[in-house]
C-alpha cells in the first residue's frame, strides 16, 4: 500500500495462541494483507510492555498494532484483560502528549478469524499511510 | 505560617527518644541555604536542638526513607508525616516495602508548603525564613524583612491539596482534617482541550528541558524498584543527557506509566525537578483517566487496596474507546 510513494512500516504484536494463528489462517486462505506489516510473536498480548511499543516507534515504525485473543478467551485466562487496561492508559497518555491516536490500536483476533486479521491489517495500514511518517516519536539516530 | 512549630516537634521527638519509644528521628535540617531543607537523621536531643528545622520549605516526603531506615538494626524510627505523606506511607505498606512495626509515625497538620521559585521571584538574597499567621516573613540580605502572603507563594501541589486527613499514624498532633474536593485536574483538563499539535508543542517544550538527573525517579515514593529499567544500559534511555527528543519522551512516559495506579499524587516529582518541568501533570493524567475509566481510586487511601492496573473486570473499556473518553472529559 502506498500513498504518494510512501509506504508505512507497521509492527504487529500478535499473541501466540490466537492472533498469530489468525495470521497463519489468513495466509493459508490466500487472503492478502500488506507486506509492510511486520509481525512479532509474543506468548500473550500482556507480554507487551509499554516500552515495546515506544521502542517500535523509535526504531522506525509508523504504526503499532497489538492483537490478542478475544477477552474471555485468553490462553492464560486473564492476560488480555490486563492488556486492555494497560493499553487504555498508555494510548490515552500518548494522545495527551499530542501523538496521533490512529498510530496505535488494539484488536482482538481469534485463531479462526483469518479474514478479520487481513481486513484489520488492510484498514490499519491505510489509516497509518494517510497519517504519513511518524515524526513525533522518531529517533533521528535510528533513521535508515 | 505552619501551625506546628519547630519547638513542638523537637519536644515531641525528645520526649519519644527519652522514653525509649524510638531510637532515632527522621527530620529536616538546613541545606546550604535555608530554603533547601534536606532530610536528616537525629539520634539525640542535643542534635535535634542544634540542627532540626521546621519551616515552609519542609516539603520532603519521608515515606520512601523508611525503606532504608527500617532495614537497619535497632529500635523504632520516628517519622513526621504530613497528610500527603501518609498516602505514600500506606501505599508503600500495601506493597510490603517496609516494616510497619519498626516505625513510629506522628501525623502533623500541614497548611501548605511554600514554592521556593515563587519566593525567589519576590525576594532576592534569602537568609532566613519564618512563619507568622498567614504570612511568611523572609529575611533578605538586601531588603531586610519582607512579608509575603503565604497563599501567594504556596506550591501548586498545596494549592490544590487533595486531603487534610491523615490516613496513617500512631499519634496525631493537632486536629484531624477532611478529604477535600480539590481542583487538581484543572490543569490536565486545560491541556486536554488543546489540539493535538498544541499539546505536542507544549510537551516538547517542557520535556526538552529535562537533563535526565533522575531526581523525579529517585524521590518518588512509588518508584522503589531495587533495579530500575532506566539503569539498564540496553534500555536505550540510560544516558545522562538525552541525545534525542525521543529519549525524553520515552523516559517520562515510562516513568509515569510505571507508577500509574500507584501514584498518590504527592507532587514530589515536580518539587525536586531542577528544570521545573510540570511532571505531576503526567501522573495526574493517569489518575484522572483511571478514575474515569475504572471508577474513583485514591492510591494509599487504605492499606491493601488493589491498584487499578493490576486488576480488571470483564466489562472494561476497549483501548480505542478509552482514548476517546480520556480526551473528552
Amino acid at each position: 500500500m502506498q500513498v504518494n510513494g510512501y509506504k508505512p512500516l507497521i509492527v504487529a504484536f500478535c499473541c501466540n495462541w490466537c492472533s498469530y494463528a489468525g495470521a497463519d489462517l489468513a495466509g493459508s486462505n490466500r487472503l492478502s494483507y500488506p507486506a509492510e506489516v511486520k509481525i512479532i510473536r509474543v506468548p500473550c498480548s500482556c507480554r507487551v510492555n509499554p516500552m515495546f511499543i515506544l521502542r517500535a516507534f523509535q526504531r522506525g515504525a509508523d504504526g503499532v498494532i497489538l492483537c490478542g485473543c478475544h477477552p474471555g478467551d485468553c490462553h492464560y485466562t486473564s492476560g488480555n484483560y490486563f492488556t486492555r487496561r494497560r493499553m487504555a492508559a498508555l494510548f490515552s497518555m500518548l494522545d495527551f502528549l499530542g501523538i496521533e491516536r490512529a498510530r496505535t490500536r488494539v484488536e482482538w483476533v481469534s485463531a479462526a478469524e483469518g479474514a478479520k486479521f487481513a481486513a484489520t491489517m488492510n484498514d490499519f495500514v491505510e489509516t497509518v499511510a494517510a497519517l504519513g511518517e511518524n515524526k513525533r516519536l522518531e529517533d533521528l539516530r535510528c533513521k535508515r | 505560617m505552619q501551625k506546628i512549630t519547630r519547638k513542638m516537634l523537637i519536644d515531641k521527638a525528645a520526649e519519644l527518644l527519652q522514653n525509649g519509644t524510638v531510637d532515632r528521628v527522621l527530620g529536616w535540617k538546613n541545606g546550604e541555604f535555608v530554603y533547601d531543607v534536606t532530610p536528616a537523621l537525629f539520634t539525640d536531643a542535643e542534635a535535634l536542638e542544634k540542627d532540626f528545622v521546621y519551616n515552609d520549605f519542609c516539603g520532603a516526603n519521608f515515606s520512601k526513607y523508611l525503606i532504608a531506615e527500617t532495614r537497619k538494626q535497632g529500635g523504632k524510627v520516628l517519622v513526621f508525616l504530613k497528610t500527603c505523606d501518609t498516602y505514600s506511607f500506606n501505599q508503600l505498606l500495601t506493597e510490603h516495602r517496609f516494616d510497619r512495626e519498626k516505625v513510629y509515625a506522628v501525623g502533623i497538620p500541614c497548611e501548605g508548603m511554600a514554592d521556593i521559585e515563587k519566593v525567589k521571584k519576590a525576594v532576592d538574597g534569602i537568609i532566613a525564613v519564618d512563619g507568622k499567621d498567614d504570612k511568611i516573613v523572609v529575611t533578605s540580605l538586601y531588603d531586610g524583612d519582607v512579608e509575603l502572603d503565604a497563599q501567594a507563594v504556596m506550591a501548586e501541589r498545596c494549592i490544590v491539596c487533595k486531603s487534610k486527613k491523615h490516613v496513617a499514624y500512631d499519634e496525631l498532633m493537632g486536629e484531624e482534617g477532611e478529604v477535600i474536593e480539590s481542583a487538581r485536574f484543572d490543569e490536565v483538563e486545560k491541556l486536554e482541550k488543546m489540539t493535538a499539535d498544541e499539546r505536542f508543542a507544549f510537551w516538547q517544550n517542557e520535556l526538552s528541558k529535562c537533563i535526565r538527573c533522575n531526581a523525579c525517579r529517585n524521590v518518588c515514593p512509588a518508584c522503589t524498584c531495587e533495579k530500575c529499567v532506566f539503569d539498564n544500559p540496553d534500555s536505550g534511555v540510560e544516558n545522562k543527557a538525552a541525545a534525542d527528543s525521543f529519549e525524553e519522551k520515552m523516559f517520562h512516559i515510562i516513568r509515569a506509566f510505571h507508577v500509574a495506579g500507584r501514584c498518590t499524587d504527592c507532587g514530589e516529582c515536580s518539587r525536586v525537578c531542577p528544570q521545573n518541568i510540570p511532571l505531576h501533570l503526567l501522573n495526574r493524567k493517569f489518575i484522572k483517566d483511571i478514575n474515569s475509566f475504572y471508577g474513583d481510586y485514591q492510591a494509599g487511601a487504605e492499606v491493601g487496596s488493589r491498584a487499578p492496573l493490576v486488576n480488571y473486570t470483564t466489562e472494561d473499556l476497549e483501548p480505542g474507546e478509552a482514548v476517546e473518553k480520556g480526551a473528552n472529559n
